[in-house]
């Protein structure tokens, strides 16, 4: 059997490059799939968790991360397209004005 | 032969995400975030949780990722210009992250994990379903509600003029 360390080594790992992610990228959706990461990386430990209690409200909450990023990347990418129809440009370091 | 299974996926899931980073144009970091959520998927099912890798490959891989390709081709992107302030940022923030990662590992490398639970839980969607539809209903029926907020937003922002 493969202890729980690993897993959570593993889910820490990828936590970490999502968040390095987040805050090299300029282009908003790289920003956006940097996120997905994040929540990817939230995901195998709440299974790990899961499995190692033998508990099933881990996988439960799984499901409840599955919709907000299914939520997240629908408001998110409605955002995307507004952003590019005013702008012409995806990089995070040109939209600096709340208005022009 | 389970600890070769457990290395090779998570070889392929870590090796894909830093290729999302790795990618310049996003499409390609789309698709190899594909590929890192398909290694998730095998790591779930090692972990006995076969029907979320189901849902993982169908929802997550499926509906969202294909949502994420859809807006990159509709958009048609100019190439990755690279910013022009704020470039030193990689140099300090990928350190500090691997020094981080670091800090965080020994200790989950030491923390003891314990005997795993005996008996080990499958999760299977009956299981799932009986434990969502019991103790979490409020927050599956809040759920709904989210997603009809997300849906109203999400046409208040993209539709043209209102």
């Amino acid at each position: 059997m493969i202890p729980l360390n690993w897993y959570l080594l593993l889910g820490a790992s990828l936590f970490l490059i999502g968040v390095i992610g987040f805050f090299v990228k300029h282009n908003i959706i790289a920003l956006l799939l940097s996120v997905e990461i994040m929540l990817s990386a939230v995901n195998l430990t709440f299974v790990a968790f899961s499995s190692q209690r033998g508990e099933i409200s881990g996988q439960v909450f799984v499901f409840f991360v599955l919709v907000v990023a299914a939520a997240e990347a629908a408001v998110g990418l409605a955002l995307v397209i507004a952003i590019f129809r005013n702008r012409e440009s995806l990089n995070v370091d040109r939209s600096n004005l709340l208005r022009w | 032969m389970i600890e070769f299974l457990f290395l090779f996926f998570a070889a392929i899931a870590v090796g894909a995400a830093v290729n999302v980073l790795a990618q310049k144009h996003v499409l390609y970091s789309a698709l190899s975030l594909i590929l890192m959520l398909t290694a998730m998927s095998a790591l779930f099912v090692l972990l006995e949780a076969e029907f979320l890798a189901v849902i993982n490959v169908i929802v997550y891989a499926g509906a969202i990722m294909v949502l994420f390709v859809f807006v990159i081709m509709l958009l048609n992107l100019p190439r990755d210009e690279n910013g022009d302030r704020l470039r030193w940022l990689k140099f300090v923030g990928i350190p500090m992250g691997v020094f981080f990662l670091l800090l965080i590992g020994r200790t989950l490398w030491t923390a003891a994990g314990g005997e795993p639970a005996q008996p080990r839980i499958t999760g299977s969607a009956a299981v799932i379903g009986s434990s969502l539809f019991t103790d979490y209903v409020l927050p599956f029926e809040l759920t709904s509600l989210l997603i009809l907020i997300a849906l109203i937003g999400a046409v208040v922002f993209a539709k043209k003029d209102l």
